[in-house]
Formats: structure tokens, C-alpha cells, sequence
């Protein structure tokens, strides 16, 4: 088969991209970086790619709300290039500021198809704090996130300020009847977060840490998996490494 | 019809929901003892373009969250239930991230280009509810806000509504066009130069611009210089760039004034460079020093093909008057240390070091003599710095794996806020060595990233000076991470390995007028068009844009050939970039300015003129408080109330709000174990694709200084080296970085301290074969000014050197971390205990315990560094060969509290005897827990690896003192048998932790 093309964006405070790359990359993909401003001045670069990446980050400055002034370049820029993106057979991940940027601009949840409108927030923390710690977040079954397929657990790490997942209630129960929570905050025994800091440690609506589209191909997340790739990066690895050595 | 200075449109974006920001800011309020019900907030823009009502609406729903709020135009929010109003903007010219990123939000809107310094402009309304009154609304606002950077307004609800909200003023800057350029007379009386040189030139209405911090004997130099090779008076153009380039700021002329007549090198040749000297040639081919002392940052081997630098610089006056712009411009600068070392280093870590006073300490304190001029509580400084960091590092997406606070009352005057930036560059980019750069004779001198405003005038030669009531305010700075993040990413990870240009240098201190004068070292002279330079705002006099230190801008030089290309990247991700002039090879530099020559000076004369000056010393033995009392009854008690100290205790808070994961690249923790406890010592790894770490530390002790500093000085090498070691870094490839914050720098006895220091800092660099890679200093941490009731004051901070280290290990897998694993391991403490309790936390406790007042002593800890370099090795052997489960280095707070972190950072419990101490000669079980001994680690070993372990330190101080528990008890046995401390792991974690939670 051949390898997946990776497109991450870069420019304007997005800061993980090196890091989401390498992850691509070593997950088996041609992972390359591309300034936003160089996609939009030649949008046909994204007929090249299968994947697309917003990673962390503080586009912007985060000012204004974050992920939002890019979320309005994209918009001003590159809003049916996107259309013509997600039609096609295409993978779609936002991280962190990434899944900021794809709730403002629209493509998550995206229960009326793409029309440029929010219709959740991440809000900010509810400890109105930045927070960097390690979570346990578990992952929906029934979720069609392509992303998250197969894996029931993780331990992972969240840095954000603005991470509380909000929807009005028409659309978080039309969010939870189509399954698109991808993942969810729990707790060490496994049970749900339950609003309680600092296993949900933003407040999250219904603890939620990732919600996907409903054909799973576009999913966004708090969570940044790309911190989580190698055992020596967990906040435990010292530990589990000397019980490891006994057994 | 908007009047001049009023914007057309003022749209206010507000919750439509509860306002999380609302909920903070009551919540804190009723903290500091305010009745206040509810708070609500609108962000109000203030946009004066030339667009239809119909437009402003479309582009104000990009400013909106539709799902969470909403907006009016030209219409004030009015939320049901407030009784007062408040509304906080910047004043004129202080950098507003918040504008400047709608205006380019806008901008991309409308497709076309709005008029920089008076298109938008952001302003905060707090609407309070509450037992609330005129006076009471007043001291809410100075809460709120700074006085130096913002203006205020406060209506009533009755105001707001009968004047329709808060107005459509604008903060335009006005500043009287003053292009000219004055001249300046030198050949004045001995009077009338020292006040030129103190308060600066005089303005024609008799004011004076601020200080040249020049002293007679500089100002003779001058004058002589002038009246005999120029031949005529000096510009002040040409005064002001001298004042910069040899303020102490920049020259460090304490550290290279000779010193008493057995060192005419001076503290820095003979102390410090030599040191470093000294270690590399005794190293030989096992050097790995890179770049020491003459770049931006100090770089050392990372592997073959990589170089890792480091820097730590300070930022302690302007962080006294804004402390959120002064810690958050102090953070981004240091990071362009590394963008600016070599032809550019990522940056790849952020570290830092806080000293405040009690941040409950609220009896206030004035720069004069009037109820206006309080300076910030400690509790305001802490809170501003801590979040100052946070928004510069968090933005630029460089973690903050590792950093400490302090606290001291003496710090109460001027804070001290240490940043340092660690640096990754491959050795070799486009072909060609990354360390060595020179700006060549006709490379366009081109300067990127922000404009140039009144922001910093004046900031090398204002910290040169102690704090005082004429300080300028145009001193005080607000950093801009993302205009400094694009230019970042366009030079390390485009511009340099594309070899667009030569040679590049940071704009710190002394803006453009240091940064092109120092890279025009590299050629030989300059030329620069003054008119050219890109400026936030009209008005600014020639010499205000020659010195101006702006932030986020660095100097480039460019060739011909590359230039074009040069601009077009820069272009093309956002960041200016502007050809102001050429590199040449005349001997001289040289500005013009509207057709006219206004500046024209020797670089020789520039760089070399400062005479030379020679500083004596005098010893002075004051008498020392002797700590006498007695060992306390009930050590439980203490015990608590130790690991509960401001200076011991946890300061999760601030580690978990500082991004210490991003880039990936995080090996152990800031705060380590399931218990999360702050760890002295952090690795990074900072290529991904590589198994080697970076060790990062540091170590300091102010309470010693008074002591006796060469030990003091002795003990702060001590512990960065062996903290370092704790984590798994190794002392063949360990390098160190002194930042000296002293006092009262004039004073002689100051300056023996200074140089007992330094001559510490020599013999154990030396001794532990760890060079100096770079340093810098700030001589004048002193306050003048008047205590609560109007007499005056003098606080000076205590002498305080950091020293930070930086290390490589070669696998990562093996590093370390303090907490307890497993029950049934084994703990051992490894070195020897004296009775070294002078200066310790212990003897600060006791003495407000029983006396109100800190006792000090004179037993302060010393350091045998060549037997202690032995327990070092052993403890490299033993980690090497993966026998340490858990090590934490032995530091503040001594035994006691080394084996609570440990246990609280496991959530693990432990029983230690005193009395397995081999060869113990202190009769006293308090000295034996607190003593701040140096050279001591606190481990614990799988008991199947015990004599593996007890081999590898046969001949050298063991002492294997108990065993984890599995039960939560906390139990330590005194040199008699008998339980002196017995507790539960829950209740340390309690009060490890309760201390500073609240913040």
C-alpha cells in the first residue's frame, strides 16, 4: 500500500508541529509541514494530501478566543478549498488549539455539513487556569472516529487554558445519540470523569475529551496523543520501568 | 459625529452564558475580603476605519464565539444587575497583542490594509455587583490594573447609562514632532557634566530625557575625545549611544573593573573566563565546549552533529514596575539568546527563577513620599511574574520543564526573575559551521520583526541604576510572543539553513544602537539610514529610535545576492523585514538621517573607550547572630511546619500552568511521582529520534550570603552539579552559567562579598571540572524610598548568585526521578552530615518561632569537592548500572525534608533511623534532620541490588538508613531509638502543599 500523504499546517503560533509529524511519520506516513500562508497562496497542494493536520498551539496568540482569528483566515482564505478537502476520501485531525480552530471554523461537530458556523465552544477551563498534567481518557466503542479505532484507554497529556467543552443542548444530544464523543475523561478506575478536577481537568461537558464528524473521517481532540509516543514520555515511566526491571 | 481621537465603531462582545473570566475574577475578590455578588465582562474593540455599518457587522461576527456570546455595535452591553462599571485599555503606544492580531484578522477580512497606530484598540469593562461604594470601586481598580501601562475609568450604573457606556476614546499617541538633533556641550563644570551623566540631556524646557548612567570619569573620556580627534560637540545621538553601549548593563564594568591590586583582570577575566579556560585545556580532547562567553548564548556538544546552548539572563527592574510585561519580555528575550546564538538555535526549553518577598506581606511601601507612588504588593509581583511566564512560554510553544521560587523579605524592594533559554542547532547548516558568523563589508544590515516605539527607552542604563521615583516608565515593555514565534520559526527553521545571511544578533538592551555597533565588530563600520527604520508611531526623535528597545526584532546581515530572497521569505510568513542600511569596512559607524549626517563615531572609540576603572574592596565583620536553642520537644511539629515553608514547599501551581510538554521532548518532570512533588533537576530530550538527555539545574542560597559568601558561592556550584547527578547527568559533560544579582555594587564591602564569591566560583568550576559557558550580572538591586509611615527606607536584595547547569546523558532511559517506588526498597543516604545548620531554613524557623525573627548563624555547609566528586562518580556508576530506583539531592530544608519529598512524591511511607548514621558525631536529632550538608543524596534500592549497590560505595560514606512502607506511615526514629517523628503520608502531602495553593 503505498504511504499516506500528510499534510500539517504550520504558521502563526502553532507550535507542535514538529513533534505531530514526527508521530505521522513514524505511524507509517509522509508527514510534511506547510506554512498556511504558502497553502493559501497555492491551495492545489492540498489535492496531494490525504491527511490533514491542525496541531497545537497558540495561533494567534489564542486572542480574541482561541483558535478562532485562524479559524477566520481559513475561512477568508481557503473555505472551498476545505469543502473540496473533506468531500474527498480524506482524513481530517485537530490537536489541542488544532481541534480549537476546527470547532470555530466549523467542521466539528459537523451535523448540518460545513457551513462555516460553530456550533459548540471550548470554553475556558473551569479552574480558569492552564493546565499541563497527565489524564486517563477512555474511548467510545461506538464512536466512528477513524482515529481512535481499537484502542479502549489511554494515559495522555493535556496543556490547555480553554479545553471546556460546551454545546447547547440540542446539538450535545444529537453530539451523544450519534455517538460522536470520541473520547472521554475517567477516572483511575475507569468510571467517568464526572466534572470532578483533576481527572476531567477542564470541566469539560460530559467529561468530553474528543468529538469526531459522523463518518469518523474529521476528529478533533484536547488531548495531545503526539506527547504520548514513547514510553520514557508518560509522567510514570520511572516508575513502571523499576517495576518492570523485577518482574 | 465621532470627535478627532474617537473611533466610528465600538463593538463589545459579552457571554451570553455565565462568564468563566466573570467567576475568577468575584472569586478572587472575595479572597482578598471584598462583598461582591457577580462580575461580568465585556471585550470591547474600538476599530476607526472607513467601512459601512453593513461590513462592521460581518467582520464583527468573526470577533464573536456565536455558540457561548454576542455583540453590539455602537450600543453599551448591559448586563441586568451591576452597580459600578470599570474599564481598563493600554495607554497610548504600550504594545496591545489583542489589537494588533483583530487588526489582522480585519485586515485579511477586508482584504485591504488599516492604518497601524490608530485602526483598533481593545479595552476590558468589569461590571460589578456587590456591597460596593465609590471608595471601594476605586481600590478594586488599582487591583486591576497598573497604573504604569493602562488608564482606568469607573462609572456608576446611574453614569453608564446617562452617558450611553464608556465612550469611544482612542489611546492615539501624541508626541510633538521632535526631529531634530541637538548637540550637546561637553565643556561644562565638573557639576553640570555629573548631572549630564546622572539625569541626562536636558531638554530646552529645562526637563531631562533620563539617565545616561555615565559617571565623571566617562564623561571626561568623552569630552576628551571629542574636543581632541572629532573636533567638535557630540550629538546627542552619538551621547546616547555611548551611554548604552557602556552602561553596565551592556559592559558589565564592575566585572571588568580591575579589583584591589592582587586582580587587575577583574572578576570576570580572572575569576570566571579563566576558570573556563583553565577546564578546557586540563580536559583536552575531551572538551566539549563549543561557544563560551562571545556569543549570544554558551554552547556546549549535544553529540556529533549537534550543539546544545544555554543562557539565563534577568529581568528584575522592569518586572518590579510591570511585573507581567517585565517577565513576559524577559522570557522572549532570552529566547532570542538562542535564536540569536551561532546562525540560530531553536529554542528547546524555557527555565526559570523567581525571588519575591511574603506574598502576605501587605504593609505597603513608597518610591516618595506620597499615597500614590505604593509599589506593587509582593503578592501583585508574584501573581504578574508567574503569569508573565506562563503567556510568553506557553505562546511561543517552548516548554518549562524545570525552575524554582524563593523568598526572602529583602527581595520586598526589587524582585528578581531569572530566564534562561536552552538552545538546539545542528553544527553544521547549508554547509557550512553554525557557530562561526560575520556580518562581511557591504551586507545589507536588515532588521525583522517588531516596529520601533518609545517602549524601552532607556531600559540598559534604567537597570544600571537603583529603583527610584524618577525610574521612567517608558522603561516598562510588554512582550509579543507571536510576532515573535513567526519571526522564530522563519530564521532557525527557514532563513538559516537556506544560508540567507551571514551573521545575526539579538535587539536586547540598547535596541539597534548595541546590536549594530556589535555586529559591525565582525567588518569593521557601518552605515545606517535612520529614516528607513519601520516605527509604531510618528514623533519619535532620532536618538529615541537609535536606543529604543522595542521587543521581538532582531538584526540580520544579508549579502546582496541573498537579499531578495531574505525579504520575500520574511514576507511571506507575516514578519517584517527592512533594509536600513550597510556593513562596511571604514572603522567607523555612521547614521544619517533625513540627507544629514547625525551620527559619525570611531567603532574603536565606541566599543574600547570606556576607561578602565579599579575597584577596591573592604572587608567588613559585621557581628553574626548565633542561633542558640535548644532541640525541640515535638519534632512532629516542626516538621510540618518545615515542609509547609515558602521556600520548601510545593509550587505545583505555578509547574503545572507552564507547558512542560510541548515539543515533545520531556523525559522526567517538573513535578515528579504520583504524588507530584517539585523535582530540583529535569531531562529533556530534545532530538526525538536521538536517546540522549539534557540535564538541567540549578542551585543558589542568599541565606549564606551574609555568612560568608565564598561559600555561600561554593554550596550554589554544589548543588547545581549534584542536583544534576541526582537525575542522571554526568560530571565529564556537565556545564554551569553564573548570573550575579548583587546590591549596593559601590559600596566595597559589597564588592569583598562579590569577590569571595567569584573566587569560590573559580576553585570549585575548576575543582568539578564544569566550565562556564556564559553569565551575566545586575549590580544594582537596591530600593530607596519610604516605609508605611513615611520614613525612609533602603532595601537591598540579599547577594544572591544563581548558578544553573546544564548536562548531557547519553541514554535516557536511565534517568532518575525522587520518588519512592516500591515497598521494601531500601534508603540509603549517601555522603556526610555536619553540623552545618548557619544560614539553613531550620535556624530561619526557629528563630521566628521562638524570636519572631530569623536566626542565622555561622556554621553554613562547606563543600569538599574533591571527595565529594568521588561520590558523585560512584552515584553516575550506580545509575549507569540502573541500581537507584529513586534519588533526590539533599538541598534546602536538609534530610528530613529531602525524605518527605521522596515519600510524598511516591505516596509511599518509610521508616528511617537516625542512629544507622555510620560514624555520627552530632548529639542532635534536629541538627541531623535539617543540617543543609552538601555533597548528601537521599536514595532507594531494590533490596536485590544491595550489595551491588553498597559495593560500588565501599570507601565512601553509605549509610543505609530504612526501608519503604507499604503502609502510609512516615516514620523517623532519632539517634536514641525513640519515634520523633511519626506521621502519615497524607498529612505531608497536606502541608507540603497547602502553602501557596491558594494562588
Amino acid at each position: 500500500m503505498a504511504k499516506p500523504e500528510t499534510l500539517i499546517l504550520t504558521g502563526y503560533g502553532i507550535n507542535c508541529e514538529e513533534e505531530t509529524a514526527f508521530a505521522f511519520s513514524t505511524a507509517g506516513s509522509n508527514a510534511r509541514i506547510i506554512h498556511i500562508n504558502d497553502l493559501i497562496e497555492n491551495s492545489r497542494i492540498l489535492d496531494d494530501y490525504q491527511i490533514l493536520v491542525f496541531p497545537g498551539g497558540f495561533s494567534y496568540g489564542d486572542d480574541t478566543g482561541s483558535g478562532k482569528a485562524l479559524a477566520n483566515r481559513m475561512k477568508n482564505n481557503l473555505f472551498e478549498e476545505i469543502q473540496k478537502f473533506i468531500e474527498r476520501d480524506t482524513l481530517t485531525l485537530g490537536i489541542c488549539n488544532g481541534f480549537q480552530v476546527l470547532v470555530n471554523l466549523g467542521l466539528l461537530p459537523i451535523l448540518n455539513g460545513f457551513d462555516g458556523n460553530a456550533q459548540a465552544a471550548l470554553e475556558y477551563n473551569a479552574s480558569f487556569r492552564y493546565q499541563c498534567r497527565w489524564v486517563n481518557v477512555m474511548i467510545e466503542k461506538d464512536s466512528p472516529s477513524i482515529f481512535t479505532k481499537d484502542i479502549e484507554r489511554m494515559h495522555i497529556p493535556v496543556a490547555h487554558g480553554e479545553g471546556n467543552f460546551y454545546a447547547p443542548e440540542d446539538i450535545i444530544e444529537k453530539i451523544e445519540s450519534q455517538n460522536l464523543v470520541s473520547m472521554r475523561y475517567i477516572k483511575d478506575d475507569g468510571s467517568r470523569g464526572n466534572s470532578e478536577f483533576p481527572f476531567n481537568p477542564n470541566g469539560s461537558m460530559n467529561d468530553i475529551a474528543s468529538i469526531c464528524s459522523p463518518d469518523g473521517r474529521i476528529t478533533g481532540m484536547m488531548p495531545h496523543p503526539e506527547r504520548g509516543m514513547f514510553f520514557t514520555q508518560r509522567d510514570d515511566w520511572t516508575l513502571l520501568k523499576e517495576k518492570y526491571l523485577r518482574d | 459625529m465621532p470627535q478627532p481621537n474617537t473611533a466610528k465603531f465600538r463593538i463589545e462582545v459579552f457571554y451570553k452564558k455565565s462568564d468563566p473570566r466573570g467567576i475568577a475574577v468575584r472569586d478572587k475578590f472575595i479572597s482578598l475580603g471584598y462583598s461582591i455578588n457577580n462580575v461580568y465582562l465585556a471585550d470591547n474593540y474600538l476599530i476607526d476605519i472607513e467601512v459601512d455599518e453593513e461590513s462592521i457587522k460581518s467582520a464583527a461576527e468573526t470577533l464573536v464565539q456565536p455558540v457561548t456570546q454576542s455583540y453590539y455595535i455602537n450600543k453599551p452591553y448591559n448586563p441586568e444587575n451591576f452597580d459600578y462599571c470599570i474599564e481598563i485599555g493600554f495607554l497610548p503606544g504600550v504594545t496591545d497583542n489583542i489589537s494588533h492580531t483583530v487588526r489582522e484578522s480585519l485586515e485579511d477580512f477586508f482584504k485591504n490594509k488599516f492604518d497601524e497606530e490608530k485602526s483598533v484598540f481593545y479595552t476590558t469593562c468589569y461590571f460589578f455587583k456587590g456591597e460596593l461604594d465609590k471608595d471601594i470601586i476605586s481600590s478594586i481598580g488599582k487591583e486591576l490594573y497598573n497604573p504604569l501601562i493602562q488608564r482606568i475609568k469607573i462609572y456608576s450604573k446611574e453614569q453608564y447609562i446617562s452617558n450611553n457606556g464608556m465612550g469611544y476614546e482612542i489611546p492615539v499617541v501624541h508626541i510633538s514632532e521632535n526631529s531634530g538633533v541637538d548637540n550637546v556641550d561637553l565643556n561644562l563644570d565638573d557639576e553640570s557634566l555629573q548631572l549630564l551623566g546622572r539625569e541626562g540631556i536636558a531638554n530646552s524646557d529645562g526637563t531631562r530625557r533620563g539617565p545616561l548612567a555615565l559617571d565623571m570619569l566617562s564623561m571626561n573620556v568623552i569630552k576628551e575625545y571629542f574636543n581632541n580627534e572629532e573636533k567638535r560637540e557630540p550629538t546627542d545621538i552619538e551621547l546616547e549611544s555611548i551611554a548604552q553601549t557602556w552602561s553596565e548593563h551592556c559592559k558589565h564594568t564592575i566585572f571588568a573593573a580591575a579589583i584591589d591590586d592582587d586582580t587587575p583582570g577583574g572578576i570576570y577575566k580572572s575569576y570566571i573566563r579563566e576558570a573556563t579556560a583553565r577546564i578546557r585545556k586540563e580536559k583536552g580532547d575531551k572538551d566539549f565546549c563549543v561557544s563560551v562567553f562571545t556569543d549570544n548564548s554558551g554552547g556546549i556538544d549535544f553529540d556529533d552533529d549537534y550543539i546544545i546552548s544555554d543562557k539565563v539572563e534577568t529581568h528584575n527592574s522592569p518586572s518590579a514596575l510591570d511585573p507581567f510585561g517585565g517577565a513576559i519580555t524577559g522570557i522572549v528575550g532570552v529566547n532570542r539568546d538562542s535564536i540569536g546564538f551561532g546562525m540560530g538555535a531553536k529554542p528547546v526549553a524555557n527555565r526559570f527563577g523567581f525571588c519575591f518577598a511574603d506574598p502576605e506581606d501587605e504593609v505597603p511601601v513608597y518610591k516618595n513620599k506620597s499615597e500614590d507612588s505604593k509599589l506593587l504588593s509582593p503578592r501583585r509581583i508574584m501573581e504578574g511574574v508567574v503569569h508573565g511566564v506562563n503567556a510568553g512560554g506557553n505562546t511561543s510553544g517552548i516548554p518549562t520543564p524545570q525552575g524554582f521560587i524563593y523568598f526572602d523579605d529583602k527581595y520586598k524592594g526589587k524582585p528578581l526573575v531569572f530566564v534562561g533559554t536552552i538552545g538546539l542547532m545542528p553544527k553544521k547548516t547549508a554547509g557550512r559551521s553554525s557557530v562561526e558568523k560575520s556580518a562581511l563589508p557591504g551586507d545589507n544590515i536588515i532588521i525583522v520583526g517588531g516596529r520601533v516605539g518609545r517602549d524601552g527607552i532607556h531600559g540598559a542604563t534604567f537597570s544600571s541604576e537603583a529603583l527610584y521615583s524618577g525610574s521612567p516608565a517608558t522603561a516598562v515593555q510588554i512582550g509579543d510572543p507571536i510576532t515573535q514565534k513567526k519571526l522564530s520559526d522563519a530564521i532557525v527553521k527557514e532563513a538559516r539553513d537556506a544560508a540567507l545571511y551571514n551573521s545575526i544578533t539579538d535587539n536586547g538592551a540598547g535596541g539597534l544602537s548595541c546590536s549594530v555597533a556589535e555586529m559591525a565588530k565582525e567588518c569593521g563600520g557601518f552605515v545606517v539610514d535612520l529614516e528607513s527604520i519601520p516605527l509604531k508611531y510618528h514623533g519619535l526623535s532620532p536618538w529615541q529610535i537609535w536606543v529604543s528597545e522595542s521587543q521581538e526584532r532582531m538584526t540580520l546581515s544579508v549579502p546582496d545576492n541573498k537579499k531578495d530572497e531574505f525579504i520575500s521569505l520574511m514576507t511571506k510568513r507575516g514578519v517584517e523585514a527592512t533594509v536600513i542600511g550597510k556593513f562596511t569596512s571604514s572603522g567607523r559607524g555612521v547614521v544619517n538621517y533625513k540627507g544629514k549626517e547625525i551620527f559619525n563615531l570611531k567603532l574603536d572609540f565606541l566599543h574600547d573607550g570606556l576607561p578602565k576603572r579599579n575597584l577596591f574592596t573592604e572587608k567588613n565583620d559585621s557581628p553574626l547572630k548565633f542561633a542558640a536553642f535548644r532541640e525541640p520537644e515535638d519534632h512532629n511539629e516542626v516538621f510540618h511546619k518545615m515542609i509547609s515553608r515558602l521556600n520548601v514547599c510545593s509550587f505545583e501551581y505555578i509547574s503545572s500552568q507552564y507547558d512542560h510538554e510541548v515539543q515533545g521532548n520531556s523525559v522526567t518532570k517538573p513535578l515528579q511521582g504520583k504524588g507530584r512533588v517539585n523535582s530540583n533537576v529535569s531531562v529533556i530530550r530534545p532530538l526525538l529520534n536521538s536517546l540522549r538527555g539534557v540535564v538541567i539545574s540549578q542551585g543558589l542560597y542568599p541565606s549564606y550570603s551574609e555568612i560568608d559568601p565564598y561559600w555561600m558561592a561554593a554550596c550554589s556550584i554544589d548543588t547545581a552539579v549534584r542536583n544534576a547527578i541526582s537525575a542522571g547527568g554526568s560530571i565529564d559533560h556537565l556545564a554551569i552559567l553564573d548570573n550575579f544579582c548583587w546590591c549596593d555594587s559601590n559600596n566595597p564591602f559589597r564588592l569583598w562579598q562579590l569577590k569571595q564569591a567569584a573566587k569560590a566560583c573559580y576553585d570549585f568550576a575548576v575543582a568539578y571540572g564544569t566550565p562556564y559557558i556564559s553569565g551575566k550580572d545586575s549590580m544594582f538591586n537596591d530600593f530607596k524610598g519610604y516605609d508605611e509611615n513615611f520614613n525612609e527606607i533602603n532595601i537591598s536584595i540579599p547577594p544572591t548568585l544563581l548558578i544553573s547547569s546544564i548536562g548531557v546523558m547519553k541514554d535516557i532511559t536511565k534517568a532518575v526521578t525522587i520518588d519512592f517506588k516500591i515497598p521494601g526498597d531500601l534508603i540509603y543516604l549517601i555522603g556526610n552530615t555536619g553540623d552545618e545548620t548557619g544560614g539553613s531554613e531550620y535556624n530561619a524557623f526557629m528563630g521566628e518561632k521562638e524570636q519572631g525573627e530569623k536566626f542565622t548563624g555561622t556554621n553554613i555547609p562547606k563543600v569538599n569537592a574533591e571527595f565529594s566528586k568521588r561520590v558523585y562518580k560512584a552515584m553516575e556508576t550506580a545509575v549507569d548500572e540502573r541500581l537507584v530506583a529513586s534519588c533526590i539531592s539533599i538541598e534546602r530544608g536538609g534530610l528530613a525534608v529531602a525524605a518527605a519529598k521522596s515519600a510524598a512524591a511516591g505516596i509511599m511511607g518509610c521508616e528511617i533511623k537516625l542512629a544507622c548514621i555510620k560514624d555520627n558525631v552530632i548529639q542532635r536529632n534536629d541538627i541531623i534532620l535539617y543540617s543543609e550538608s552538601q555533597g548528601r543524596f537521599l536514595v532507594s534500592v531494590n533490596p536485590g541490588n544491595k550489595d551491588k549497590f553498597e559495593n560500588i560505595f565501599n570507601d565512601l560514606p553509605c549509610h543505609l538508613l530504612g526501608i519503604i512502607k507499604k503502609e502510609s506511615s512516615f516514620i523517623i526514629e532519632g539517634i536514641s531509638g525513640k519515634k520523633i517523628i511519626n506521621t502519615d503520608i497524607r498529612e505531608i502531602d497536606y502541608n507540603y502543599k497547602k502553602k501557596l495553593k491558594k494562588y
